[in-house]
């Protein structure tokens, strides 16, 4: 196979890698009947909690774990105000964004003043199990944070659709007072999905300042939170179809990058906003077929 | 003997009015601990968020400024979000009215303010408008969900600003990436001289008193409300929900636009990238801080505008990052939102 290709395709689940991360969390909140709008904040503190906590000790894999964590302290959030008070989603959602925003914003201040060069750390390293071999040894020279991510894509359908947890959390989402009827804590079971949400959420914020960048920029994010949303009413809420919308969206980031380089006579932001674009044309099509969890918006009250 | 219940009704009224006031004071004490771990004292940095910015006529006004913008991207959300539309593009829509200004502005080189004012207004919100457009012919049309493509649209407009400052309207001269000064004619005369305070506060107003009108007096109001709080009922009842939701998503569209044409015509003079650190999405918090009614949206964006200057106040004063204003703002919308409950209840005492 030519290299063009192959470049295109391992760079594809290099770019994917994040947004596979956001959106399966974003799946798991919404099937258990929460929009969680705080995802593009809660990955901008995942990127620079991930960023600080490696910087400092040296060790980026507990920066990656202190995303986590993070993380989960948004889906925490999140909860609170959505399935304890039962507050509007949408509001409380980007209320949560743009608190964890400018708290990431203000701690980097805090931390490293204003230099002219962003600081940066040595980013993890790639493992490469095929060595130089052809077309393999290219496609499978990934970060570790990417062979999990994708071996998330069967975990996560599996916990979903084979074990009773799964079963509460869909109950939830879409029928929680018949879920509540038949013994599930709704409480419980919608506060569990929005602290895995937040914790896969700021794993993908992590994967972005601790591997793809090596540092923490202000435009390190830059929508892929509200992507992710858009990958979650495109893979219809299914884990698996999700992974082949990371992969698109992926895909036709790492090749406008590409074209840029072969130069065409177009501004180059022509395709930066590709992916975006592409991304509004999938949900078109998508569109009315869009099976959204039944209960999702709702907030629960037990009578 | 006296016992306390609490029970699910309205609140009294003292109690409802007196939640905003203590929704701030919980967010200060909770915003507090990153004072402290910036080094500074909270009072005194509270005494520069709030009191110093009104303390001086030139720093008072400078309030008036930032509102500006706030007034009316707050009106825009607000006027969405009465019918349910959740125009989440407010951002998007400031900048496209903001490139539309820019360009109008030097096209309309020679004409007297008189004409060349009202045609920059209009121009902004219609395209403000057009920005609103697609995510509310996707969402009438094919059902699809407006806050995802409102919130995409607004990375994308980021580009289209970036590529005409970067190619055509790039700076010949100095090769910075600004668009050409617009005329003199374009611009908006200043309404105290000295001050930076322009027409599109007035502009502002103005907007939010048409807010009132239309969501209180108008039959569109009532049917933007009927279709807020239902559009199975609203539809039930003979209201065309998609026509409804389609208005209500361009006029907030334009609305957002106005704001764009304010900061081109009467504070920068010509587009520049970052024009706007994130309006659109203040007005979010505005319009739910306002309770979605025009005199609320009023009062809350001038009381953001007050945080925003005063968070540079602490930051020049006492070297507290002004990312504690951004905190602030997002603290204080949570945490009205929690107290938005308390409405619900009313404490009872019962004589036993």
């Amino acid at each position: 196979m030519d290299t063009f290709l192959i470049g295109l395709m391992a760079a594809t689940l290099r770019v994917a890698t994040p947004l596979l991360m956001g959106t399966l969390g974003e799946l798991f909140a919404e099937r258990a009947g929460i929009l969680n709008l705080g995802i593009e904040g809660t990955m901008f503190f995942g990127a620079f909690v991930g960023f600080v906590v490696g910087g400092v000790t040296g060790s980026l894999w507990l920066g990656v774990l202190a995303a986590v964590l993070a993380g989960m302290l948004s889906g925490l959030l999140m909860a609170f105000l959505s399935v304890r008070l039962g507050v509007n989603q949408h509001v409380s959602g980007l209320g949560i964004t743009l608190l964890l925003t400018g708290l990431s914003l203000f701690g980097f201040r805090l931390f490293y003043g204003e230099p002219r060069i962003p600081p940066a750390i040595e980013p993890f390293s790639r493992l490469s199990p095929f060595g130089q071999t052809p077309v393999l040894g290219p496609l499978f020279d990934q970060y570790a944070l990417t062979y999990i991510a994708f071996g998330l894509v069967p975990v996560v359908w599996w916990l979903l659709y084979r074990t009773s947890f799964g079963l509460q959390i869909r109950a939830v989402g879409e029928n929680p007072e018949a879920a509540d009827a038949a013994g599930v804590n709704v409480y419980v079971t919608r506060y569990l999905a929005l602290c895995i949400a937040g914790g896969l959420m700021g794993a993908g914020g992590a994967f972005l300042s601790l591997a793809q960048l090596g540092a923490f920029t202000y435009g390190i994010i830059a929508g892929r939170g509200w992507v992710c949303i858009a990958l979650v009413i495109f893979g219809n809420w299914d884990p698996v179809k999700v992974l082949w919308g990371a992969l698109l969206f992926g895909g036709v980031f790492d090749l406008q990058l590409r074209l840029q380089i072969i130069g065409l006579q177009l501004p180059y932001e022509t395709f930066l906003a590709l992916p975006y674009l592409v991304t509004i044309l999938a949900l078109a099509v998508a569109g009315r077929n869009a099976a959204y969890p039944a209960a999702l918006l709702k907030p629960y009250r037990r009578e | 003997m006296l016992r306390l219940e609490i029970e699910r009704a309205p609140a009294p009224i003292w109690m409802r009015s007196l939640i905003p006031v203590i929704a701030v004071l919980v967010t200060f004490v909770l915003t507090s601990v990153l004072v402290v771990w910036a080094g500074a004292n909270p009072l005194a940095a509270y005494r520069h968020f709030l009191i110093s910015p009104l303390s001086s006529k030139v720093s008072a006004l400078e309030v008036l400024v930032k509102s500006t913008p706030l007034l009316l991207t707050g009106a825009a959300v607000a006027f969405a979000f009465s019918a349910g539309y959740w125009n989440i593009g407010a951002e998007g829509q400031l900048y496209a009215g903001a490139i539309a200004a820019a360009w109008l502005g030097v096209v309309l080189e020679g004409l007297p303010p008189v004409i060349a004012i009202p045609i920059m207004l209009a121009g902004g919100f219609v395209a403000g408008a057009l920005w609103a457009l697609p995510s509310a012919l996707l969402k009438v049309k094919l059902a699809v969900d407006e806050v995802v493509t409102t919130l995409l649209l607004n990375s994308v407009v980021l580009f289209v600003v970036s590529a005409l400052l970067n190619g055509p309207w790039r700076d010949p001269i100095s090769g910075w990436p600004q668009s050409p000064e617009i005329a003199a004619g374009a611009a908006f005369p200043k309404l105290i001289p000295r001050s930076r305070l322009h027409l599109g506060f007035l502009v502002a107003l103005l907007v939010i008193g048409l807010l009132w009108f239309i969501l209180s007096r108008t039959a569109l109001g009532l049917r933007m409300r009927a279709v807020g709080l239902g559009q199975e009922a609203a539809r039930f009842v003979g209201v065309s929900v998609e026509r409804t939701m389609l208005t209500a998503a361009l006029v907030s569209g334009g609305i957002a636009g106005l704001a764009g044409v304010g900061e081109v015509a009467g504070i920068h003079f010509h587009l520049i990238e970052g024009i706007s650190p994130g309006y659109g999405y203040t007005g979010i918090i505005i319009a739910t801080l306002g309770g979605l009614h025009a005199a609320g949206v009023g009062l809350a964006a001038l009381f953001i505008g007050l945080i925003d200057t005063g968070a540079q106040t602490v930051s020049r004063a006492l070297g507290v990052p002004v990312y504690l204003g951004d905190v602030v703002q997002a603290a204080l919308l949570l945490v009205t939102l929690g107290m938005f409950i308390l409405q619900n209840y009313r404490i009872k005492v019962i004589s036993d």
